[in-house]
C-alpha cells in the first residue's frame, strides 16, 4: 500500500518533466520495477487511476518494465535468478547473495504531446 | 514525444534523508530507525534502551503508527519527550515527516532519537529517514523465514535484533536457518539476541549502542 505515496511522486516528476519543455498531455509513463523493490505493478496502476485526474498525467499509459532479481552463489560465483523460494544456487546448491540487479525503481521515459 | 528521464522515484525522500543526516550529524544527535512487525516487540525494547541509556544520554521518541497514541502514553509516563506521528492509513514514515518531527522536539545536541516506525517489514525499508542506525527487530515466534522473505529490509539493516529468545523452547525456530539468511543479504550487520522480558542479551545491545554514537 506504499504504492500511493510513490505513485503520487511519479506522477509529480513526471508533471515536472513535461511542464519544462511546455508539454500539453502526458500520454505515457515507462516505469523501470525491479522484483526486489516491494513495488506491485497493479497498485501503482489503482493509485495512478484515482491520482492523476486532473494532472497532465490523466489518462497516460503506466507501461512496467519489470528487472528479475538476480543473486551470485557465493560459493562458484554462478549468477541465477532468485529461485521462487530462498536463495540457493540452483547450480551448486550453495547460498547466494543479491547483486544489486532487481532493486530498480525508476521513471525511464515519458511520451508527450 | 518520447522524454528520457531515468529519474529514480524515491530521489525526492532521499535528498531530504541526506539533508537530515547532515543535520544530525552536526549537531551529534543519534538517530535510530526501529522497523518490525506489529507485535516484534519494538515499544518494549525502546522502553528497555530508555532504562539502560536515559541517564547517560538525552533521548527523544518518536512514535509512527497508524492510529492511536497507545504507545507514545507508555514513553510519556518514563518522563521522555515523545511525539506521536498518526499516519492515518499510511504505511511507513518519510524523511520530510521526521524532519518536522525532530525540529518539533527541540532536539538537544547529543541527544539519541528512537523512531518507532509503523509495524510492518516492507514499506519502512524504502524510505531512508537520515538516521544513523537501521534496526529492525524479528521474533521468535515470527518463525526464522523472516530474512528468505522480507529481502529489502533485512538487507538495509544495520543491526537485527532478535527478540523474545525466552520462547526458544517452545517454538520450532531454526536460528542457523535464520542467521543464514540475514548473512546472504547483509553481511556487516550486528546481530543481537534479546528478550524483553528475563531481560537478557540487553545489556550488550545498549552498550553496543553507546559505543557507537556521535
Amino acid at each position: 500500500m506504499h504504492e500511493f505515496a510513490v505513485t503520487e511522486e511519479i506522477i509529480r516528476m513526471a508533471d515536472d518533466e513535461a511542464k519544462k519543455i511546455g508539454a500539453k498531455r502526458i500520454t505515457g509513463i515507462n516505469l523501470v520495477i525491479g522484483d526486489l523493490s516491494t513495488f506491485i505493478d497493479e497498485s501503482v496502476q489503482m493509485y495512478f487511476d484515482i491520482l492523476s485526474k486532473g494532472t497532465l498525467a490523466e489518462g497516460a499509459k503506466l507501461s512496467f518494465e519489470r528487472v528479475c532479481a538476480r543473486f551470485k552463489c557465493n560459493t562458484c560465483e554462478n549468477i541465477f535468478n532468485k529461485p521462487v523460494k530462498g536463495f540457493d544456487c540452483p547450480s551448486c546448491g550453495q547460498i547466494g547473495s543479491p547483486t544489486g540487479v532487481g532493486k530498480e525503481f525508476y521513471i525511464e521515459s515519458i511520451e508527450v504531446e | 514525444m518520447k522524454i528520457m528521464m531515468m529519474k529514480n522515484v524515491l530521489s525526492a525522500n532521499q535528498e531530504i534523508a541526506d539533508k537530515n543526516r547532515a543535520e544530525f550529524k552536526r549537531k551529534k544527535i543519534t538517530v535510530l530507525n526501529i522497523m518490525a512487525s506489529p507485535g516484534s516487540g519494538k515499544t518494549s525494547v525502546i522502553i528497555n534502551l530508555i532504562k539502560l541509556l536515559g541517564d547517560k544520554f538525552p533521548i527523544y521518541v518518536i512514535e509512527g503508527d497508524i492510529a492511536s497514541s497507545i504507545d507514545s502514553e507508555k514513553i510519556e509516563e518514563l518522563g521522555i519527550p515523545v511525539i506521536q506521528i498518526n499516519t492515518g492509513g499510511g504505511c511507513h514514515l518519510d524523511a520530510n515527516v521526521i524532519r518536522t518531527a525532530v525540529s518539533n522536539l527541540g532536539v538537544k545536541e547529543s541527544a539519541i532519537v528512537f523512531i518507532e516506525n509503523v509495524g510492518n517489514l516492507i514499506c519502512p525499508s524504502e524510505f531512508d529517514l537520515g538516521e544513523d542506525f537501521k534496526i529492525v527487530i524479528a521474533s521468535v515466534p515470527e518463525g526464522d523465514d523472516k530474512p528468505y522473505k522480507y529481502i529489502s529490509m533485512f538487507e538495509k539493516a544495520d543491526i537485527v535484533i532478535l527478540n523474545k529468545i525466552d520462547l526458544m523452547p517452545y517454538i520450532n525456530f531454526k536460528k542457523v536457518n535464520f542467521v543464514k539468511g540475514i548473512r546472504a543479504l547483509n553481511k556487516k550487520a550486528q546481530i543481537f539476541e534479546i528478550s524483553c522480558t528475563t531481560g537478557e542479551g540487553l545489556p550488550e545491545l545498549s552498550e553496543w549502542i553507546s559505543m557507537n554514537i556521535e
